[in-house]
């Protein structure tokens, strides 16, 4: 480790520090992206589940009027 | 659309930048005067031109903006700000680092090149802010579409100026004029690594676009959802936002 640390030039941990600035903001940049995309999916599942609850119950109404009819007269 | 060859294009960005990187640590020579630490500027300097790029590139979207009233040159300018700000962070700070590393200083108010660039992303940190301020949206792209191209312009002006101004510490390397003009086996790493970071801007700028477009497409959807369930306020107008509303 000694060894290995001796052969680095001087400043190479400012050369390290640099390169790992522009890797760490492509990384949270892209963290971020994968986020808002994961909630935009989230999104898009909720709208399905909603239009597919809606073409139900335009294709079927009656059997929902029903039971409220009966529990009215009860 | 901005989706296509997306993944291509994150692939070639990957390889030449590694390739890139790769080439300045083993192959470019370690610098006479700076040492190792001028490694830096195979990063700083490919960004700091991608970044003034995208800023001019923003402000000739701007431009046809204006022409065309098409919005989706709105969005197009507005990504292409969005993605040179971030650049413009790396830049300072990875510049903050090498100044500290070669001079021994954060940041040098004597020189002309570090101030200019200061100044520049300064005045585009005030874009988003002032996009916020307008809703309505029309008005909105038509005030940025003028804030881009005024700063854009200012982008080209200020790096002439700059040029001609008398440099104090910071070396002018990609001219013969001040003897700064660089070894081939520095240029070739330099390109590569221009060359990349062009890629990693096209690549960055075409994912915000496709995510800002499909987002769009998604908040259409759920306001026409929600107007056939019988909210009467799903047709109303969209909810605030910096950023441009585009269904396309």
């Amino acid at each position: 480790m000694t060894t290995l640390a001796a052969n680095f030039p001087d400043n190479s941990g400012y050369v390290v520090a640099a390169y790992l600035v522009f890797f760490a903001l492509l990384v949270i940049y892209l963290a971020i992206t994968a986020f808002r995309l994961v909630r935009l999916e989230r999104r898009l599942t909720d709208l399905t589940q909603q239009l597919d609850a809606n073409e139900q119950l335009a294709a079927d109404p009656a059997p929902s009027a029903e039971p409220v009819r009966e529990e009215a007269s009860a | 659309m901005y989706s296509s060859k997306l993944r291509s294009l994150s692939l070639a960005t990957a390889a030449v930048l590694t390739g890139a990187f790769v080439l300045a640590a083993f192959y470019a020579p370690i610098e006479a005067d700076q040492g190792f630490s001028q490694k830096i500027f195979y990063v700083h300097v490919p960004m700091a031109i991608v970044a003034l790029g995208g800023f001019v590139f923003g402000g000739i979207e701007a431009v046809r903006y204006l022409r065309t009233r098409d919005p989706r040159h709105d969005m197009r300018s507005y990504v292409a700000i969005h993605m040179s700000v971030i650049l413009g962070v790396g830049v300072l700070v990875t510049g903050s680092i090498w100044a500290r590393a070669s001079w021994n200083v954060w940041f040098e108010w004597r020189e002309p090149t570090l101030v200019s660039f200061l100044i520049i992303f300064l005045l585009y940190c005030t874009y988003q802010p002032l996009r916020f301020s307008i809703v309505d949206p029309e008005r909105q792209a038509r005030y940025a579409s003028v804030f881009a191209i005024t700063a854009g312009a200012f982008v080209p002006l200020n790096f002439m100026a700059v040029r001609l101004a008398d440099p104090f510490i910071h070396p002018r390397i990609l001219n013969n004029t001040t003897g700064g003009a660089l070894p081939v086996e520095m240029k070739i790493p330099f390109y590569i690594a221009l060359v990349g970071m062009t890629l990693l801007f096209v690549t960055l700028w075409k994912l915000e676009m496709t995510h800002k477009l499909a987002r769009g497409r998604v908040r259409s959807l759920q306001r026409r959802v929600d107007a056939a369930a019988g909210d009467r306020d799903a047709l109303g107008p969209a909810p605030r936002s910096a950023a441009p509303q585009v269904i396309a």
